[in-house]
């Protein structure tokens, strides 16, 4: 009778065990209005949510400060949850020691390099939708000066300026990319500033890489030309915007969330490009010709079917120095470590 | 008609400025509630959210703890100037010169120090000289050329905030940051003692003796009878015999030392690494916490503690129920009004005289 009734027990706790779903958090950077990176991550997780319904729930915090981030942790993987997502570069050390701490929860870090058991680490090949967009930006500049707000000079941001320059220019050799840095990811007024400056310096496109859309209010403002990053946010400047080079978590998400659902999951680094969904082009506006609207669709092609590749030699950095010799191309490695600009973009990294 | 203020001949009694204290926080929660409820959110699982896991749980209460630390600091540093009437709004700038002068010492001044027994009695030195230095210059401004201290403690703070940004941005970036404006690690020498994984550590302790002997300064020296007399009134305090510009520095130093340990703590015990925008504003934080413990050393225990638990449980909020933690900002704000409000209650009698 007894062993009866352990049975049965054991029965209801499986099935509770089973039936309960699983529980996904998302630690964001920002704020989930800023309609840039945060919005993106948020939108992925809306996504998923919809997509698996009862089998995930899903909760998010947002704007955590980076001295905060262990204390969140925590907070999540003593609460039950089972998976979280850090969604920035900031938060890896932190979410690698917490990670330690509570084996049975999987943590996943995005744009971050340490992984562990339970720990993995994500992140898009944003680069080769940014030289997509350089190929508009040359095409579309009349002054060859086109300006770039960007956050701050970490490996990913520079990949990404670096692409966009190369594009710019093998359409446009003239053309220059002139850099500001803003030093936060998420803070509208002095993004905006910084697209001020670069306008008033003659660059008649801009492009934004931080997280809000106040440098395409900026250049609407002005009747400059603007390219977005993260989410399409043609909505901000309908009259002079161009396109955005975005992210598509939830196509991750999903397969991520599958994978532990059916018992799957293994840890790993995943860098997803145009091929694999994660990053994309937001639909170009009818600003940009249907000649350059037909040869960024080729190139798209091209980089989706891995016959080219944005970081193929030669490249020459700021001081003319050939890094990349004809025939040859920068491996992933060097590509994480990235702290050098191309010749043509004018700015500097502070080390 | 007119609204007349005349003030009260008797002082107010301990009950009640306890009760006008305990009714500003209800007013505050209710304030709160109503936020809440404008959200479309259920006020009472929001009051129950903010204080189970914080209160309730092992982790939460360790997390509140941590959370006190630095409140607590903070808030005996500005008690002491508030006790003679001097408004020092000036514990955040004191708190981040506190840790920036451990992060100096503990990455760049003694390298070759391996001992914690050296290293973490010389960063507590370290970050109470620069703090008491921060305390240190308004009060010298105050005391001989009558610069009023609210706006020169109030400026004070950004000239330390942005020297931190300059520092972190700049020449102290750490290497592996990936540019990121944080510094490296602090050594194992420069780490206050830590109790399990939780984030329990020495500094919590410090803090609480901190409050003993603010207690004891206050209470049973000259130093807090002169105080004492200057708040009651300054001139009085003159023909009695009290060095009044010596006492406005004094307590600005002295305050300002005990906010530059909490910044030294809070670097020491908790982050290791200094960073932008490490503290959301504990020194401001603490202007409430000294009024609402009505300047009382021990009772200041009590209501960080409360103002950690706040901090913890909006964490919770914002993760169980997507409200945002702006929220506690808005509630703490309401609850310095009302406090406020009260103060001018009770020493005031409130008449309508028809004109």
């Amino acid at each position: 009778m007894k062993k009866y009734l352990f049975l049965i027990l054991l029965t209801l706790i499986g099935l509770y065990v089973f039936a309960a779903p699983l529980k996904v958090a998302f630690i964001y950077v920002g704020p989930v209005g800023d309609d840039g990176w945060t919005y993106a991550q948020n939108l992925g997780r809306l996504y998923v949510q919809n997509y698996f319904g009862d089998k995930i729930q899903t909760t998010y915090i947002e704007s955590v400060p980076t001295a905060n981030a262990v204390n969140v942790l925590k907070q999540l993987a003593l609460n039950g949850y089972n998976v979280i997502y850090t969604t920035s570069f900031s938060y890896m050390d932190q979410t690698a020691e917490v990670a330690k701490l509570f084996p049975n929860v999987i943590f996943e870090n995005c744009s971050g390099y340490l992984t562990g058991p339970n720990m993995a680490v994500y992140f898009g090949r944003i680069e080769e939708a940014e030289y997509l967009t350089g190929l508009i930006a040359g095409s579309m500049t009349k002054t060859d000066k086109i300006g770039y707000v960007a956050a701050f000079p970490t490996p990913e941001v520079i990949r990404g300026i670096n692409a966009f320059a190369l594009g710019v220019q093998s359409v446009n050799p003239k053309a220059t990319v002139q850099v500001v840095w803003v030093n936060d990811w998420y803070n509208p007024p002095n993004e905006k500033e910084a697209a001020l400056s670069l306008i008033s310096a003659g660059c008649d496109v801009i492009k934004s890489e931080t997280d809000s859309p106040a440098p395409l209010q900026a250049a609407e403002s002005k009747g400059v030309y603007c390219i977005g990053y993260n989410t399409d946010q043609s909505s901000y400047a309908p009259k002079t915007f161009l396109t955005a080079s975005v992210f598509n978590w939830g196509t991750y998400y999903k397969d991520d969330i599958q994978a532990i659902l059916d018992g799957k999951w293994k840890t790993h680094n995943f860098w997803g490009g145009l091929d694999s969904g994660v990053v994309g082009l937001a639909p170009m506006s009818n600003l940009v010709p249907p000649q350059v609207q037909n040869l960024v669709n080729a190139m798209e092609n091209a980089i989706k079917t891995h016959s080219f590749n944005p970081f193929s030699g030669p490249i020459y950095d700021q001081s003319g120095k050939l890094m990349i010799p004809a025939g040859q191309s920068l491996s992933d490695q060097d590509l994480l470590s990235m702290n050098w600009f191309v010749k043509g973009v004018i700015g500097s990294i502070s080390k | 008609m007119k609204i007349k203020f005349e003030k009260k001949s008797t002082k107010p009694s301990k009950v009640s400025i306890f009760l006008s204290s305990l009714i500003s926080i209800l007013i505050a929660l209710v304030f709160l509630g109503f936020i809440i409820l404008s959200l479309g959110d259920d006020p009472f699982e929001a009051y129950w959210q903010l204080v189970s896991w914080a209160m309730g749980t092992v982790p939460g209460l360790i997390q509140s703890l941590v959370s006190m630390m630095p409140l607590l600091f903070t808030s005996l540093g500005v008690l002491i100037a508030f006790k003679m009437k001097l408004w020092n709004i000036g514990a955040e700038g004191q708190f981040q010169m506190g840790a920036f002068a451990a992060t100096w010492g503990a990455l760049y001044l003694f390298p070759n120090i391996h001992n914690p027994w050296v290293m973490i009695p010389l960063l507590m030195i370290l970050g109470a000289a620069f703090g008491a230095f921060w305390g240190f210059l308004p009060g010298i401004m105050r005391a001989y050329l009558g610069v009023n201290e609210i706006l020169s403690t109030l400026m004070l703070n950004y000239v330390a905030i942005y020297w931190v940004n300059y520092l972190t941005y700049g020449p102290w970036k750490g290497p592996g940051s990936y540019n990121f404006p944080i510094t490296a690690k602090f050594p194992q020498s420069a780490i206050l003692p830590q109790y399990g994984s939780g984030g329990l550590n020495f500094g919590i302790i410090i803090s609480i003796i901190m409050a003993f002997f603010v207690l004891y300064l206050v209470k049973y020296t000259k130093f807090g009878f002169h105080l004492e007399i200057a708040g009651d009134n300054l001139r009085a305090g003159e023909y009695a015999g009290v060095n009044v510009k010596k006492l406005i520095i004094l307590a600005m130093v002295i305050g300002g030392a005990i906010s530059g340990i909490g910044g030294m703590a809070e670097m020491s015990g908790v982050l290791f690494r200094l960073q932008p925008n490490f503290s959301p504003g504990y020194g401001y934080t603490a202007v409430i916490i000294a009024w609402l413990a009505r300047l009382d050393p021990i009772a200041t225990i009590v209501v960080s503690f409360f103002f950690g638990v706040l901090l913890v449980g909006s964490q919770q909020l914002q993760l169980f129920m997507q409200i945002p933690s702006s929220l506690i900002n808005a509630f703490n704000g309401i609850l310095l009004f009302s406090l406020l409000a009260s103060e001018v209650f009770m020493r005031y009698r409130i008449k309508v005289v028809r004109s």
